[in-house]
């Protein structure tokens, strides 16, 4: 199935920008065009991908699991060609051309993956797809070392083949949405409750990720139902549809769990640890059984570990290899000058490696949904899963309701996205530290930067309060008047 | 809390709530407060790309854990980022001011040299691949090499590596690099001098037995040839180069060149494109001592060592040399000179050097003539030299540690600051319990001139005689 839809989806591609499979195409022929398929879900079994050659139309099959990736169309046959000028329009891919701008390029073709991804409504977000690129687990930096003997790379192929930095998430995202755009596709298929991506469940595995209570999913849902973004029509992606904010499912999510700590703790660095106190003075006596949630405790517990898997990171992120075993040179002359410097890269690796002693591990880890794990088995009671929000709650009505009577707004306007760039701006000065640690978390488990969370909380506060800030800004200008 | 969410007819009543729910205490009641929202223009959005982790970023950030592993002394750690940042030498970064392969040598380098486990083969075959990564730096590599290999004890390996560098060429690099060949030069003269006299001593010992082995005579002679060769070049070129010269004179005086030899150390003294270098003096003097020369010339250069580094270890000689002089204006100056010494706290405890001034200074008392000179140097002392060197603390250690010291301390305190001057008391007094003689005598001679104490320090009329 998943063959069918990318496939197709890259048909239709090639179509529109006038490469191949249409009349006239921009080239004359096509010398080979290969795609693959990804297979990221840890459920799913590996995939076979597919070998098209557009000149045969048919199918062949290899056993690589790679990512999406592709080759070129020749579009001028030149007579000079020769084994080392690479694939013939890579020139012509790179110059500017101002009809067609929907030029491949490597992170657009994680584009094309997520977008496939989204239409099939697979499990897994645009989030985790990147940071499975990152990880190694789609082959993505040096991608053409798996491709056929025959496609030899060199010359202009370089610059697009070559990765040296790594992909950031709106960047992918907006050149998703553009692709959309640009194949004419249809409303996607329906984002309904059962879905993974329904900010209902994707909050399910924030909370467990993030060492939340469960009982907190309660409270998620009830501001998802509140202003209206568990709904299909908004969740469902329409391309060509400008006026809908369009939906960044994960951040979204995250934005709902953070807006849920501000409702019941308030974070402005005085109250939650209040609360706190609190609660640990109703644990003393609680007879129940199940331990109340602590603010405090759960924040101990969990900055130390994200603190560790922060350094962590840090760490690997200092030591990418950008380069592997297969050189790339631009042409015949620097051929030897590269593999020459390769060979000393290697050597020194060597020598240095052997003085430093540990021993790198061989193989990487699985490919894992969950960058956090917290078990119940564990006896230090540092899993927060099962703990209960009582000792932050108050009984009223009948009903038990959050003791916490205030809320700050992140920002009392938003601004302008298409003059901006953001809906608000986000500086860490200005904000309570407990918010900027809540931040920090789920941008560590998401790998963006905090301003996008913090664009997403923004806006759900803005719903949230919208009756009582419009009603507010009325009562201002009646006064004014 | 939960009004926000489930109860949406509480809208009427919330206008006549007190509590304000939704926004932050006087947010939006007081128009011209504004919380976090900033001026389109002050505060520029960050752009996605600002944090893209690409190539460079990562390298950069790889070599600041090289640093902090390096700063820690933790070489396990940085050899294992250097491993990850020796890619870099793949990429160009001709633009850049110090390129990786720069990095890598020097950090390399420390590595290797600190590391408990690496040995001088691996430096060697190290050093050798830095060799060919940037002609530009050949030779500087090289010599640090040959550094290297000196430290270790291995001569011969430093001796053939720098022929090896010697000999090399490579177009218009060898212009480029034509300090570091002198200086390459320059080193091996001296293991060539080095090498002579080894050779000198081996021919000097057997000489004795009688038989001199004349290859080993010849092999001497093409070594100081090939020396002096070398040695002559560099000390030509403006700088610091002592061991340079302490050889090649050393090879001039034992075949008899004294006057090339004097004319080099002149040069080396007395030019002034030469960084100004007490050793130079220092060398000349030596020299002019070997050599029996006339006080004159001596003197001369004792007393540019002396306007340079006037706390220098020869000013002793060069007091004793100037007291003994007849003329007046020598004499003077020694006094000068013993007295500029004595300021510098090197020489507080400096038996030789008090002696030396006591000895001046009491010959002046007793001839009664030039007592001015010391009233001028005592002049510009007499504020701080009482705490600095006959303070009462002092003067019990000194007695305790040192009874020559104390002894002719006493006697120029006693001078200077009279017979009722905190050391010279305590010290006579301590002498004379134990029964020292020479403290008796000193005692005396003290009290009997204490008008000069007057005279000097200016309270009394200067024309009392005692």
């Amino acid at each position: 199935m998943k063959d069918e839809v990318l496939y197709s989806f890259w048909r239709c591609y090639l179509q529109k920008s006038k490469q191949a499979y249409c009349n006239r195409p921009a080239g004359e022929t096509v010398k080979a065009l290969s795609v693959r398929e990804s297979s990221t879900d840890v459920d799913s079994e590996p995939e076979r991908p597919s070998l098209l050659h557009l000149l045969s139309l048919s199918e062949s099959e290899g056993d690589l699991l790679t990512d999406c990736s592709f080759a070129s169309s020749m579009s001028k046959v030149s007579e000079s060609t020769s084994i080392y000028s690479g694939s013939v329009d890579g020139s012509l891919y790179l110059m500017k051309n101002q009809k067609e701008k929907l030029r491949m390029t490597m992170p657009t073709t994680l584009s094309f993956c997520y977008m496939a991804l989204l239409w099939l409504r697979e499990p897994i977000t645009l989030s985790e797809l990147l940071r499975f690129v990152v990880e190694g687990h789609i082959p993505y930096l040096n991608v053409f070392q798996h491709f056929p003997e025959k496609m030899k790379l060199c010359g202009l192929d370089l610059k697009i083949f070559c990765v040296e930095s790594w992909p950031v998430y709106e960047e992918v995202y907006n050149k998703m949405l553009e692709l959309a755009v640009f194949l004419d596709l249809p409303r996607f298929p329906d984002i309904t409750d059962s879905c993974f991506l329904h900010p209902d469940m994707l909050c399910i595995k924030y909370l467990m990720e993030a060492n939340l209570p469960d009982e907190l999913h309660n409270w998620t849902c009830r501001v998802v139902k509140k202003i209206g973004i568990g709904e299909v029509d908004f969740l469902t992606l329409v391309p060509g549809n400008k006026s809908t904010r369009k939906v960044k499912y994960d951040i979204l999510a995250a934005a709902v769990i953070v807006v849920v700590l501000k409702l019941l703790f308030l974070l402005d660095d005085h109250y939650e640890w209040l609360l706190s106190d609190l609660a640990e003075e109703r644990n003393k006596n609680n007879k129940e059984g199940g331990l109340y949630f602590e603010f405090k405790k759960w924040y101990e517990v969990v900055k130390h570990s994200l603190d560790v898997e922060q350094k962590k990171l840090d760490e690997e992120r200092a030591k990418y290899l950008w380069r592997c075993e297969k050189p790339l040179f631009y042409s015949v002359k620097n051929k030897s000058r590269v593999l020459k410097r390769r060979q000393m890269v290697v050597n020194l690796q060597n020598q240095f490696g052997k003085l430093s002693g540990s021993v790198r591990r061989a193989e990487k880890p699985n490919p894992s949904s969950f960058q956090l794990r917290w078990s119940e088995e564990n006896t230090d009671g540092s899993c927060f899963h099962g703990h209960s929000l009582k000792g932050i709650l108050q009984e009223k009505c009948g009903l038990l309701t959050a003791m916490n009577p205030d809320y700050w707004l992140c920002t009392v306007k938003l601004c302008n996205e298409k003059l901006c760039g953001h809906l608000a701006h986000y500086r860490e000065e200005d904000f309570p530290q407990s918010y900027h640690f809540v931040l920090r978390l789920f941008s560590f488990l998401l790998r963006i930067q905090p301003s996008y969370i913090h664009d997403e909380v923004c806006m759900i506060e803005h719903k949230l309060f919208n009756k009582k800030l419009y009603k507010k800004l009325k009562y201002n200008t009646v006064l004014r008047k | 809390m939960d009004s926000f969410l489930e109860e949406e007819e509480d809208e009427e009543a919330a206008v006549g709530r007190k509590r304000s729910p939704a926004a932050p205490a006087g947010s939006t009641l007081q128009p011209p407060l504004h919380l976090p929202f900033l001026p389109v223009l002050l505060h520029q959005p960050a752009s996605s790309h600002e944090n893209k982790v690409n190539f460079k970023k990562s390298k950069e950030a790889c070599l600041s854990y090289i640093q902090d592993a390096m700063l820690q002394k933790q070489w396990k750690r940085a050899a294992e980022f250097l491993t990850f940042y020796v890619e870099s030498l793949e990429k160009d970064y001709s633009r850049e001011p110090i390129s990786p392969s720069e990095m890598i040598w020097r950090i390399g380098t420390e590595i290797l040299c600190h590391h408990s486990h690496s040995s001088m083969k691996e430096f060697n075959c190290f050093v050798e691949q830095m060799k060919t990564l940037g002609v530009k730096r050949y030779l500087k590599v090289c010599l640090e090499h040959v550094f290297h290999l000196l430290c270790n004890g291995q001569i011969d390996e430093a001796y053939q590596n720098l022929s090896l560098a010697e000999s090399w060429r490579f177009g218009e690099q060898t212009a480029l690099q034509d300090k570091e060949m002198k200086l390459i030069q320059a080193y091996r003269g001296l293991l060539d001098y080095y090498s002579w006299s080894k050779q000198k001593n081996v021919l000097l010992e057997r000489g004795l037995d009688g038989f001199a082995d004349l290859s080993v005579e010849q092999e001497m002679h093409s070594c100081f040839r090939k020396a002096a060769v070398n040695l002559k070049e560099i000390i030509k070129i403006p700088g610091v180069w002592d061991l340079f010269v302490k050889c090649y004179v050393d090879l001039l005086e034992f075949y008899g060149d004294h006057n090339e030899a004097r004319q080099v150390l002149n040069e080396y003294a007395y030019n002034s494109k030469f960084p100004a270098n007490p050793n130079a003096h220092v060398y000349l003097y030596q020299f002019l001592k070997r050599q029996g020369e006339s006080k004159k010339s001596v003197i001369s250069a004792l007393k540019i060592l002396h306007d340079i580094v006037p706390s220098h270890e020869l000013m002793i000689d060069f007091n004793t040399m100037l007291q003994k002089s007849k003329k007046r204006k020598k004499r003077r100056l020694g006094l000068e000179v013993i007295f500029a010494a004595l300021d510098y706290a090197g020489w507080k405890e400096n038996v030789k050097a008090w002696s030396c001034l006591a000895r001046q200074v009491k010959q002046i008392v007793i001839s009664e003539k030039h007592l001015d000179w010391i009233k001028q140097e005592w002049n510009s002392r007499k504020d701080w030299w009482p705490a600095f060197h006959f303070s009462r603390y002092l003067a019990k250690r000194n007695w305790q540690e040192n009874k020559n010291l104390s002894y002719e301390k006493a006697l120029v305190a006693g001078i200077l600051l009279g017979k009722d001057g905190k050391y010279f008391k305590y010290v006579s007094h301590q002498g004379c319990k134990a029964q020292v003689k020479r403290f008796r005598i000193l005692k005396k001679f003290v009290n009997r001139r204490n008008p000069v104490y007057l005279r000097i320090s200016g309270l009394s009329d200067s024309s009392v005689q005692p």
